[in-house]
């Protein structure tokens, strides 16, 4: 077996353009996809504009809200370009420099202020599909974290409002009494003046007023609390159930790395594989004694996988120059690598055995691959239960997955942990190796 | 040396050869003719080892894997100089000094001076000498060529046919098919026609003009004489 794989190395080394597809390929689709993945979308770059008068408020009862406040409060979430018109926002969406454009008109402090219409803001965008519904997502999701913080800003002027009814004092506002008396103030005064009143129709005018006043001071108080529980009625509390949480960004370096692995593997693999039947020599090989069928896809499995793993180590360790990895976990990261290799590169010789000659063997590998790396990755709840259910069964029967599970363990200590994965890794190559066994039963 | 018994091989429904029975003797150089399709590729193949017979069975000690064998399509690696290619199947046929049944092969087949180059810059011809010295590398007692001059221009036919001629008079004994007669009737011992996978003669060529009324003295005339008798 060890002349042949020095046979196989010798045409690999004589192979530039091969090997250099080889490494490069794999290695600049890993790095596509961990950018990707681990590039969390930027604030979309929106044109504003505000066609408010400055300094414009919105009045909530006696307290003043500034609009700007907004405008603040979107900028927050996006990245703003300020343009003076809607003419120049649409100049600017049509030559790609703003996704979007947001148009505060100039009446919304007035219509906030009536207090029986809502305020408006006009959103201008275009592109395709795909583009609308990511810029529609972004933008909707911007759009309500200012109206968000608007809105408290002004349930907190609401509040401050109905506090001063409650408690009196100075209202601030011009033409407004000073030292006014509370809503709570007034139970207690009137029940004194009450006390001194004989029986009789203004003392029972008294005792009426009494009981609204007490009333009305009771459900102001109330709403005083009502207010702050419809600004955001429902606060999020979340708790990961199992596992420790991978963040992204080393997740991006094991989805890049395990792409890796497999591409090299599973096209280095089945091309060895196929090269010995395209150069008719699998017959010349396998008819004697010189080497089994069994040990002629041992050594192609071998050379695959050690390729692969040598190349998915170096990309890990070169990845983690940037990224902050856990060295003293280099073990399991090798023992994940090398059962992910070899379940990828029996899952090659599979493919390389059945295909019969290079150039289907590898069309074969490539259109078996990328899919299934990408179904993979589809994560639960983002497709309906049932289609989740057949991709993760096309999943169990492919090593992607699996060694997926297997580096994010080492790597990162994800769940499931390292050895669920590894042996169900050494399981698919067992299964794998018998399916390229029966395709090598016939030698021409 | 061989004796093939009641060979037949089966595809589905189709019978490619039917009762096949001869024996080679060593130094014989027994040419397998017939029309396409008449099963001589499958007939050579199952005497190599190379696929497996539906019955019958092939015998002798230079039967099976024992046989150098020469596939019709070079079976060489051709990112691989010559001498890298024989060296590695001395290797794998464990012979105690593959380096010097390399050096013996190279002389033989006339490509020390090409022993350096890699096969893909070869000529079809000096390609086809790899692939029968490959076959050749474990010094077999027989050897199996299936089509070896197909690809070949006539100068080189007549040094490959030099080169086999040597190795059938020290003792090899050589089968090997082929679409032209006219090296049938100057090389072979034996001829055996096939046709639709039944064996319709075994002789010498001679014997074949007889078998064919004899009239007919240019051998490719005869032969196709033979097999319009016949039916084919």
């Amino acid at each position: 077996m060890r002349w042949l794989l020095g046979k196989d190395l010798l045409i690999l080394r004589r192979s530039r353009l091969l090997v250099g597809v080889l490494v490069v390929y794999p290695i600049a689709i890993a790095l596509l996809i961990g950018l990707a993945i681990s590039r969390a979308p930027g604030k979309p770059r929106v044109a504003i504009v505000d066609e408010t008068p400055p300094g414009q408020t919105i009045r909530v009862g006696s307290e003043h809200v500034a609009v700007s406040r907004y405008a603040d409060e979107l900028f927050s979430q996006v990245q703003p370009v300020h343009v003076s018109s809607r003419e120049q926002a649409i100049a600017g969406i049509s030559s790609g420099d703003v996704l979007a454009a947001v148009v505060i008109p100039r009446d919304i402090a007035a219509r906030i202020s009536s207090g029986v219409s809502q305020g408006s803001i006009e959103v201008l965008y275009n592109g395709n599909a795909l583009e609308q519904s990511l810029v529609q997502s972004q933008l909707s999701s911007a759009l309500a974290q200012a109206n968000l913080g608007f809105s408290e800003q002004i349930q907190r002027a609401a509040a401050q409002a109905i506090g001063l009814l409650l408690t009196g004092g100075s209202l601030g506002v011009l033409g407004a009494p000073p030292n006014m008396v509370g809503l709570d103030q007034i139970p207690p005064a009137l029940r004194a003046i009450i006390a001194h009143q004989p029986l009789g129709a203004e003392r029972t005018q008294l005792e009426r007023i009494d009981r609204f006043a007490e009333f009305a001071d009771q459900n102001l108080g109330l709403s005083k609390d009502v207010l702050s529980t419809i600004g955001q009625p429902i606060q999020i509390k979340s708790t990961l159930i199992h596992g420790r949480r991978t963040p992204l960004n080393t997740f991006a370096v094991v989805v890049a790395v395990s792409v890796s692995l497999m591409f090299v593997c599973v096209l280095l693999a089945a091309g060895a594989v196929a090269l010995e039947r395209e150069d008719h020599t699998l017959a010349r090989l396998a008819r004697g004694a010189l080497i089994s069928r069994e040990g002629l896809l041992v050594e192609k499995l071998l050379l695959a996988a050690g390729c692969a793993f040598v190349l998915a180590l170096a990309m890990l360790a070169g990845i983690g120059a940037f990224v902050s990895l856990d060295w003293s976990r280099i073990g399991q990261w090798a023992i994940a690598l090398a059962f992910g290799a070899l379940a990828f590169g029996a899952l090659g010789v599979a493919i390389g055995a059945l295909a019969r000659e290079v150039r289907a063997a590898s069309l074969l590998a490539f259109l078996l691959s990328l899919p299934l790396a990408f179904l993979a990755l589809v994560p639960s709840g983002s497709v309906s239960r049932g289609l989740y259910d057949a991709i993760g069964a096309i999943s169990f029967v492919f090593p992607f997955k699996s060694a997926l599970q297997a580096l994010d363990a080492a790597v990162n200590g994800a769940s499931p942990g390292l050895g669920i994965s590894v042996v169900h890794l050494f399981g698919l190559t067992l299964v794998f190796g018998a399916l390229a066994r029966v395709g090598l039963r016939r030698l021409e | 040396m061989i004796s093939v018994r009641g060979l037949a091989k089966r595809y589905g429904e189709r019978e490619a050869l039917r009762e096949i029975s001869f024996d080679v003797a060593p130094g014989e150089l027994v040419a397998i003719v017939g029309p396409n399709g008449a099963g001589k590729t499958t007939l050579l193949s199952i005497i190599a080892g190379v696929a497996p017979a539906s019955e019958g069975a092939v015998e002798g000690p230079g039967a099976g894997p024992a046989i150098g064998w020469a596939p019709q399509q070079p079976a060489v690696y051709w990112k691989l100089s010559v001498a890298e290619n024989l060296g590695l199947f001395a290797r794998l046929e464990g012979l105690a000094d593959p380096d010097a049944a390399v050096a013996r092969m190279l002389e033989q087949t006339g490509l020390s001076e090409r022993s350096n180059e890699r096969v893909e810059r070869l000529s079809g011809g000096n390609r086809q000498r790899v692939n029968v010295a490959l076959g050749l590398i474990a010094d077999p007692p027989a050897l199996a060529l299936d089509e070896p001059t197909s690809a070949l221009d006539p100068g080189q036919r007549e040094r490959l046919w030099e080169f086999v001629g040597s190795l059938a008079r020290t003792g090899t004994a050589v089968l090997f098919s082929t679409h032209h007669l006219g090296e049938v009737r100057s090389y072979a011992t034996r001829a055996i026609v096939l046709a639709d996978g039944e064996l319709l003669f075994d002789g010498s060529p001679s014997e074949l003009i007889a078998a064919a009324g004899g009239g007919e003295q240019d051998f490719e005339r005869a032969f196709v004489a033979f097999l319009r008798e016949r039916g084919h």
